[in-house]
């Protein structure tokens, strides 16, 4: 298994786990006195979830398990994947505070938070894809 | 990896790249608002995103990759995988229409009826190939 495939799996196993206890407090009953930080991050729940676990832990796959491209540069520039990777954490991370702080203290000036994170999980992905897509073709069969 | 799945497979990274510029748009907005009307768009990053991307793949790597029949044709009812992938696109626009395009909920009813369709020929495909090591 290639390292950025561990690292992507490894990380997509925390965001299950930070997501689910999330899960847990946003079940809490209103009445349970939650700090509204903790009450403003059902959207973030959800992307810890989907983007965080779901979608890291299938790049980590596809990054290993596509078919190769050729003997000497099988998985493409890997330095275009660790990129993707910090990008698309230093992103999620950046909403995981942003979200809820933009929500509780609208008066602050943080929506730039928002806007960085969008941008940093927009390349992130994009520079995945560009990696992942000659990857989608016939078994590799030598020459 | 056979070429329905490279279909299949480019399609749902298609749109991921489309769900998440709406997701980017969206989350930037939800930061420093420029643009109220992106909100009718929520709706198509989701059904983009979770049917479009994540059943997407999962279905154009299990058509890939599941075990193959020992005897021609190795992958049962093609047929069925290929009526799949044209149900689940059908529905995901009809998806889209009923809701960000305001198209009424008969075309939204239609949509999710051509998503259930999608995934049950696409069981109708892969039943079968569904097996131990020793076939059973
Ligand atoms: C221990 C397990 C789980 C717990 C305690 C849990 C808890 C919750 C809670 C409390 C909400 C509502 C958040 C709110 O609106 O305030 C929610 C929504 C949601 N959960 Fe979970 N969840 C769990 C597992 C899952 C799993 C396995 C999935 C997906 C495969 C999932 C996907 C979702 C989605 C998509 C929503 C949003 C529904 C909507 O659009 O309103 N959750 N969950
Ligand atoms: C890649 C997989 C993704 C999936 C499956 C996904 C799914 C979802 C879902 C289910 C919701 C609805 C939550 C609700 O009911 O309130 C949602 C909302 C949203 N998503 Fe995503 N999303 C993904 C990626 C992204 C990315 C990469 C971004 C931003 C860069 C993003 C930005 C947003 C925003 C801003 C909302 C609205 C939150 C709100 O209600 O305020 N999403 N997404």
């Amino acid at each position: 298994m290639p390292t950025l495939t561990r690292w992507y799996i490894k990380s997509a196993l925390v965001y299950l786990a930070v997501a689910l206890i999330l899960a847990l407090l946003l079940a809490l009953p209103a009445t349970v006195n939650l700090p509204l930080f903790i009450r403003f991050m059902t959207p973030v729940y959800f992307h810890l979830f989907l983007v965080g676990w779901v979608t890291q832990m299938i790049f980590g796959v596809i990054y290993w398990m596509f078919p190769i491209i050729t003997r000497v540069q099988p998985r493409g520039n890997v330095q275009i994947g660790w990129l993707s990777y910090a990008l698309l954490n230093a992103g999620l991370l950046l909403r995981m505070i942003g979200e809820p702080l933009v929500a509780t203290q609208s008066a602050a000036g943080l929506g730039w938070l928002l806007v960085v994170s969008a941008l940093l999980q927009w390349l992130g992905i994009v520079f995945f894809v560009y990696l992942a897509w000659p990857r989608v073709k016939e078994k590799y069969r030598g020459g | 990896m056979p070429r329905l799945s490279q279909w299949i497979i480019r399609a749902a990274l298609i749109y991921l790249l489309s769900g998440i510029t709406i997701g980017a748009l969206l989350l930037a907005h939800k930061g420093a608002p420029f643009l109220p009307v992106l909100w009718v768009w929520l709706p198509a990053h989701i059904e983009f995103l979770l049917m479009g991307w994540i059943v997407q793949l999962t279905l154009g790597v299990a058509f890939w990759i599941l075990p193959r029949y020992w005897q021609q044709p190795r992958r049962p009812h093609e047929g069925y995988a290929l009526i799949a992938f044209v149900l689940l696109n059908l529905g995901i626009w009809l998806v889209v229409a009923g809701t960000t395009f305001r198209a009424g909920a008969w075309v939204l009813f239609t949509g999710r009826l051509a998503e259930v369709g999608a995934v049950l020929f696409f069981a109708a495909h892969a039943w079968g190939r569904i097996v131990s090591r020793e076939g059973a």
